[in-house]
């Protein structure tokens, strides 16, 4: 059995305090790290395997190798808290629960980059998260781990909370930036790369909070003994899944990263309702290709998850049962998504109404079966030639369907109705 | 179901409104600002606050803003229509926002929006006669293991039918 690490405190119910989290161990990651250079904080997190938790998986020791810290600075640390991935509830449980597991991973987090100031972007309704970081801040600043000369390291870091006013463009890590600028959250185009330019066009690194939650048990445990936590060789750690829709136990589990599909909908999710059955499910996100009944073995990382087709995402599961018409999922998407564009570029902002428009034909039973060639044109020609990863996650998924699912859609066309119980 | 915005709120609506910031904390904003390298980074916090005196973000209640944070209005209205929870129109004393993406589709979202908009006498998108609640859809809450689930002001709900409803819209009436 796993010990817990990201959720060790989760039991209290409540944010955990700087007396609690100290009393499991808090604050000896920064400690340990603060005796390190940041060199060896960073070859540490390289040697963790740890990749992006916010969904697209990148090498968080890479990332932060590439920051400019020869410029003089001053450089930023930002994480992204701004959870709206539907289906996604990993980070909100973190900052309600144990708050100040983010912000030692943050200050550590900046110590390795060399980062003046930090800042947590938080959902505006997040709410009850966004007051327990700025109480914990309050703590943890009290106490001397925030501010000028950390436990008289010589190193200084300031941390902010910036509450945000909807929209999930927001999340995108350039329109992130743009929106603590005070602008509009568009994205950016790339390069220059944020490592260099980023926020107020300085060297900025930005990670998910989950990912930099798990920084101070990196530390504690050293690199590699974090990384062999893994389901299976080549894994790396610890990570929470999370499973909703008609399971026995929907929740939020912390499990060894690679866990299989199976497992964590069967065991840890306690399998469908009774009367009910797995048909399909989003693996870590409304951005992320279907799997079908035959994937259920998979394992839930990365590299494992690509391999067949989709993606592991933010690896909180939304399962769709035999009473959801894979249609009707698929206009639930993509009326997020295109309510959410933040309009900046044609295909997104143009295109994605047009696919939900065939959706809502074909579900309707009006749509004639050359327009599901339409229709996968027009996924095709949205997906390379959008702005930003946005466009792309909207039409993914209808991609998906498209593969495995395409009896399902023809039946809408062929009978002139839905097919599906209502 | 055709397209429901959820921002149509951050696209201006002229009208009356009520309460306003007081002198001393436009005083104290006035000097939080200038105390910043970049004003505008702060017009976020400053429009949320000035929603909250004004019950929304009225034409006085942008100007205001604008003068504090020494920018062109306009530019506090280019931020105004973009975030889809700064509202640019009067809503109700408290606005319910019931999340309908995936995870509360698949545990029956559509039955909450129908016996709300019963309850309320209002469409999706409208304010109640007696000026208390709006009705409005949002993107996933993150409460998806207690879909389906919906906020009403800052307060989350979950696991919510629409027997629940009744109740919970009795005690959040004020």
């Amino acid at each position: 059995m796993l010990q817990p690490l990201l959720t060790k405190n989760f039991h209290y119910g409540h944010p955990a305090t700087l007396e609690e989290y100290e009393a499991s161990g808090g604050y000896d990651g920064l400690r340990a790290a603060l005796t390190m250079t940041p060199d060896e904080v960073i070859k540490a997190v390289i040697d963790s395997g740890l990749r992006g938790r916010g969904g697209a998986g990148f090498p968080t020791g890479k990332k932060w190798s590439l920051t400019d810290r020869k410029n003089p600075g001053p450089r930023y640390f930002l994480v992204n808290a701004d959870e709206m991935e539907p289906g996604t509830f990993k980070d909100r449980f973190l900052m309600e629960r144990d708050p100040h597991q983010v912000i030692e991973g943050l200050l550590i987090s900046g110590y390795a980059t060399d980062a003046a100031k930090g800042y947590i972007f938080i959902r505006c309704e997040y709410a009850e998260a966004a007051r327990a970081l700025n109480r914990a801040i309050e703590e943890a600043g009290s106490a001397g781990f925030i501010g000028s000369n950390i436990l008289g390291s010589g190193f200084s870091m300031e941390i902010s909370v910036h509450r945000s006013a909807g929209r999930y463009e927001c999340g995108e890590e350039t329109a992130l930036m743009n929106a603590l600028e005070g602008k509009r959250a568009n994205p950016r185009s790339k390069p220059p790369y944020p490592a260099s330019e980023g926020f107020r066009m300085r060297p900025t690194t930005i990670n998910n909070a989950e990912t930099v939650a798990n920084i101070p048990h990196i530390i504690k445990m050293g690199g590699s003994a974090w990384k062999s936590l893994a389901a299976y060789e080549g894994g790396a750690g610890t990570k929470l899944y999370g499973v909703s829709g008609r399971v026995k136990k929907p929740g939020l589990f912390e499990l060894p990263t690679g866990t299989p599909l199976r497992e964590i909908i069967e065991t840890h999710g306690g399998g469908m309702r009774d009367g009910y059955f797995f048909k399909a499910c989003l693996p870590g996100g409304a951005s992320t290709p279907l799997l079908a009944p035959e994937h259920m073995d998979v394992r839930m990382d990365f590299d494992a998850v690509s391999k067949i087709g989709s993606r592991m995402g933010t690896g909180c599961v939304t399962v769709l049962d035999n009473t959801c018409c894979i249609v009707r999922a698929m206009i639930n998407n993509l009326l997020f998504f295109t309510r959410e564009s933040c309009g900046w570029c044609t295909p997104c902002r143009d295109g994605l109404p047009f696919v939900y428009n065939i959706l809502q034909r074909i579900e309707a039973g009006v749509a004639e079966m050359d327009e599901l060639d339409a229709l996968e044109e027009n996924c095709e020609t949205i997906y390379p030639n959008s702005f930003c990863a946005f466009a792309p996650g909207a039409v993914d998924p209808v991609r998906s369907m498209m593969r495995l699912f395409r009896d399902e859609v023809e039946a809408h066309i062929k009978l002139k109705r839905c097919p599906c119980p209502s | 179901m055709s397209i429901i915005a959820n921002n149509i709120f951050s696209q201006r609506m002229p009208s009356k409104q009520g309460n306003m910031l007081s002198d001393n904390r436009i005083k104290e904003l006035r000097e939080y600002v200038a105390s910043l390298e970049r004003p505008e980074e702060a017009l976020v916090d400053l429009m949320r606050e000035a929603q909250e005196a004004y019950g929304y973000l009225s034409d006085e209640a942008a100007e205001k803003v604008a003068e504090i944070a020494q920018v062109p209005v306009i530019k506090v209205d280019e931020l105004a229509t973009f975030y889809s929870l700064i509202f640019r129109r009067p809503v109700g004393r408290k606005v319910i926002f019931v999340c309908d993406s995936i995870s509360c589709w698949v545990m029956g979202m559509e039955n909450l929006f129908e016996r709300l908009k019963a309850r309320l006498g209002i469409d999706i998108g409208e304010t109640t006669a007696d000026g208390a609640f709006t009705l409005l859809p949002i993107c996933c809450l993150g409460a998806c293991h207690v879909a389906p689930a919906m906020l009403v002001g800052e307060k989350l709900y979950g696991n919510l039918t629409p027997e629940m409803i009744d109740e919970i819209l009795e005690k959040e009436r004020v």
